[in-house]
């Protein structure tokens, strides 16, 4: 039996609407704002979808390269679900939600090698770039996944290098030169499903009842990037493909939004 | 060597840009961003909470606890390790013994009423920055309070009196003494006081003069912010 | 103005705000005596009749009293009763007994599941609180139920008595041009169920608007505009 509440929302979705009236298929009103902490961060940018409200902060960091990646430079992405953002959130460190979110994040950016991260190699073997990449939603009315990724990739471009000299970072100085980014920008988007209706960009109230949830990633070529599946419940795999083609045209959409 | 011009030609009695907005967190029970030249600090509010453990719980009042967090790159320079920290918690600390004076919690019996300040930017007077931003949280929360608290920093340098220090002038290369104050207009009392550096007595006696100067600007800020969120749009 | 009084009637004025001057005016609620003076301790409107000052909040969360009603979901259940979340840090006990006049077997889980099942949406009337922990209700009196299918919508517990307005006035007004079918919880939760969801939508603007609007004068004949328009 189900419960009155979730019966009444599912009717909606039945007739293709979400609780808010907006079509299933739709975003909420979407901005983003670079540089929002231009004095401190190296790159930083602030994106609402709706309610929701996350910032992300880019710092530069000297350091050496993974052994088996002598010459490439490296992004480590962080993200605190701290308690300011929703009531669900205590303080503490990174729980799963936070890490999850942190990976889906980064698997988009590192596997479409957005970063050129050969051109953040100092000296090879010895001393790289560190791009650190600071995921903080500041209000979590849902959809904290295309919020974050959206925010990270305003953040990243909105970055400017740090002069380096004698070697050592000299943070107050900053030169004009942006990171190594490639033209193709990976664009994430995360489809829910929820009694057999695939949603886009749901809420808070709306993301109690999801049965499963799928990221995608896309590039501007039309290539997948990134895959993640989260939720409870299986796909098959002709709802798969529906959703793939869903994302594929809404990140077509929100890439618009990226300068 | 004389101190006779700030490095960013302020007077010295006179405060940087503040800026204040009331609401801008909407799950909260209260919210607001509070801003002093490049220091940005934002606060939410939460009550009632759950309060555990249970031996915490105090059956004649709510309990406050705040909480005080410099996002990772808000610093100066180097990026600031996410976690707490010797410094934000005592940080925390402070900043809640600041505010409790004015505020009435026996409505929140038995319940925590969290403040969560997270600093986005900061271009020193963070604390000072944090307790502006939380009392008025606070008052959007509907908290009951006896007054607002305002809150800032002033410097010695050299023999001159500073108003509202930024990082250049703490970091002076000569050395300086820091002092941030909270204070309460209506009770006259100062709320939070804590100094790093050499004073006089007479330098201190100068610097609370400055401070509550300071603060009484800041909280026509303040007091502006909360009645501008009830202009109809 | 009158002597000794600082403001106006209806003023919007903040916490450590002084009202009034003078040991003949009288604190009223949200108003507290320091000295010779009254002092707001919350942002709100102050309210001046004669020599009493009092404050209605314009923010401010909900506190559990008894005798009112509240709009919660189902938390948990057992033989005895149900454990009912209505927004507060601690659950509301909707006790076996205080469902009905007449007996009810209960043989196991299944049967309490029966009358109320996790996560229904539920108005109930409260009828003990103790030092905030102890909230005690009941679904004995008329109008008590399970709510149907509708949506739930969170509106500032300060600005309830604004959408139900005098005597309900504001309340019907809505219902009248909607056609929702609308329940409002003292602690801010409002049940809608109406037959589009144009109509549930216009509700929930209205609702909204009354909400930002609610220290406006003249909200009433407002609000009527703004359907009129719509119509």
């Amino acid at each position: 039996m189900k419960n009155s509440i979730k019966e009444h929302l599912f009717n909606l979705y039945g007739k293709g609407m979400h609780i808010d009236g907006r079509r299933l298929d739709e975003y909420r009103e979407i901005s983003i704002e670079y540089g929002i902490s231009a004095k401190s961060a190296e790159g930083s940018a602030r994106v609402k979808i709706g309610k929701t409200e996350v910032i992300v902060g880019i710092k530069l960091d000297l350091g050496e390269p993974f052994p088996d990646r002598p010459n490439e430079g490296s992004i480590i992405v962080n993200t605190e679900l701290r308690p300011i953002c929703s009531w669900k959130y205590e303080s503490g460190p990174p729980g799963t939600d936070s890490i999850e979110l942190s990976r889906v994040v980064d698997r988009a950016i590192r596997e479409a090698h957005y970063l050129d991260f050969k051109k953040l190699c100092i000296t090879p073997g010895e001393k790289i770039w560190m791009v650190f990449i600071d995921i903080y939603p500041l209000n979590d009315d849902g959809n904290l996944f295309d919020a974050s990724a959206l925010a990270a990739l305003a953040a990243l471009m909105d970055t400017k290098m740090p002069a380096l000299i004698d070697g050592v970072i000299d943070y107050k100085q900053k030169t004009d030169k942006g990171l190594p980014l490639k033209k193709d920008i990976p664009v994430s988007c995360t489809i829910v499903y929820c009694d057999g209706y695939m949603i886009i960009d749901p809420t808070t109230e709306e993301e109690q009842f999801i049965d499963a949830r799928l990221t995608i990633g896309f590039l501007d070529n039309g290539n997948i990037c990134a895959l993640q599946k989260g939720g409870d419940v299986g796909l098959s795999e002709e709802e798969l493909m529906k959703i793939v083609e869903l994302a594929e045209r809404k990140t077509i959409e929100l890439r618009k939004y990226l300068k | 060597m004389v101190y006779d011009k700030r490095f960013d030609g302020r007077k010295f009695d006179q405060l940087r840009e503040v800026d204040a907005k009331i609401g801008v967190i909407p799950n909260a029970t209260g919210s607001a961003m509070f801003r002093i030249g490049k220091t940005i600090a934002i606060a939410a509010v939460y009550a009632p909470k759950p309060l555990f453990p249970q031996f915490l719980q105090n059956d004649e009042r709510g309990v406050l606890k705040c909480e005080y967090n410099m996002v990772a790159f808000s610093g100066s320079g180097e990026r600031v390790r996410p976690g707490p920290s010797r410094r934000s918690k005592e940080l925390s600390l402070v900043i809640e013994k600041a505010l409790m004076p004015v505020l009435d919690l026996k409505e929140y019996a038995n319940c925590a009423v969290d403040v969560n300040i997270e600093l986005v930017q900061t271009d020193a007077g963070t604390r000072c920055a944090g307790i502006c931003a939380a009392s008025l949280a606070l008052a959007d929360a509907g908290i009951s309070m006896s007054d607002l608290i305002s809150a800032v920093a002033v410097g010695r340098i050299e023999d001159k009196i500073v108003l509202d220090v930024n990082k250049e002038e703490e970091d002076y290369e000569k050395g300086m003494a820091d002092i941030a104050v909270a204070y309460s207009l209506r009770l006259d009392k100062i709320t939070l006081l804590q100094a790093d550096g050499e004073l006089t007595k007479e330098q201190l006696k100068r610097v609370i003069e400055m401070a509550k100067f300071g603060c009484n600007k800041i909280r026509e800020v303040q007091i502006k912010a909360l009645k501008d969120k009830f202009m109809v749009k | 103005m009158v002597d000794g009084v600082l403001v106006l009637d209806k003023e919007i004025v903040v916490p450590g705000q002084e009202l009034a001057e003078g040991m003949d005016f009288l604190p009223g609620s949200n108003v507290l005596r320091d000295g010779n003076k009254l002092i707001a301790t919350k942002l709100g409107l102050v309210q001046i009749s004669n020599r009493l000052v009092k404050l209605v909040p314009l923010v401010g969360g909900y506190f559990p009293k008894k005798g009112d009603m509240v709009i919660g979901k189902i938390a948990s259940i057992s033989t005895s009763g149900w454990r009912v979340d209505f927004g507060w840090p601690f659950e509301a006990l909707l006790s076996i007994r205080e469902v009905s006049n007449s007996y009810i077997p209960v043989n196991g889980i299944e049967d309490m599941i029966k009358i109320y099942n996790f996560d229904d949406a539920v108005i109930v009337l409260i009828i003990n609180v103790f030092g905030n922990k102890i909230i005690d209700v009941s679904t004995k009196a008329p109008g008590l139920r399970k709510l149907g299918p509708g949506r739930l919508v969170k509106i500032e517990a300060s600005k309830v008595p604004r959408v139900i307005g005098k005597q309900g006035s504001m309340i019907n007004m809505i219902k009248e041009y909607t056609n929702c079918k609308v329940l409002v919880g003292q602690n801010g939760l409002v049940w809608l169920s109406g037959p589009d969801i144009e109509s549930e939508l216009l509700a929930v603007k209205v609702i909204k608007k009354i909400e930002d609007e609610s220290h406006v004068s003249g909200l009433t004949d407002r609000i009527k505009a703004f359907f009129e328009e719509k119509k």
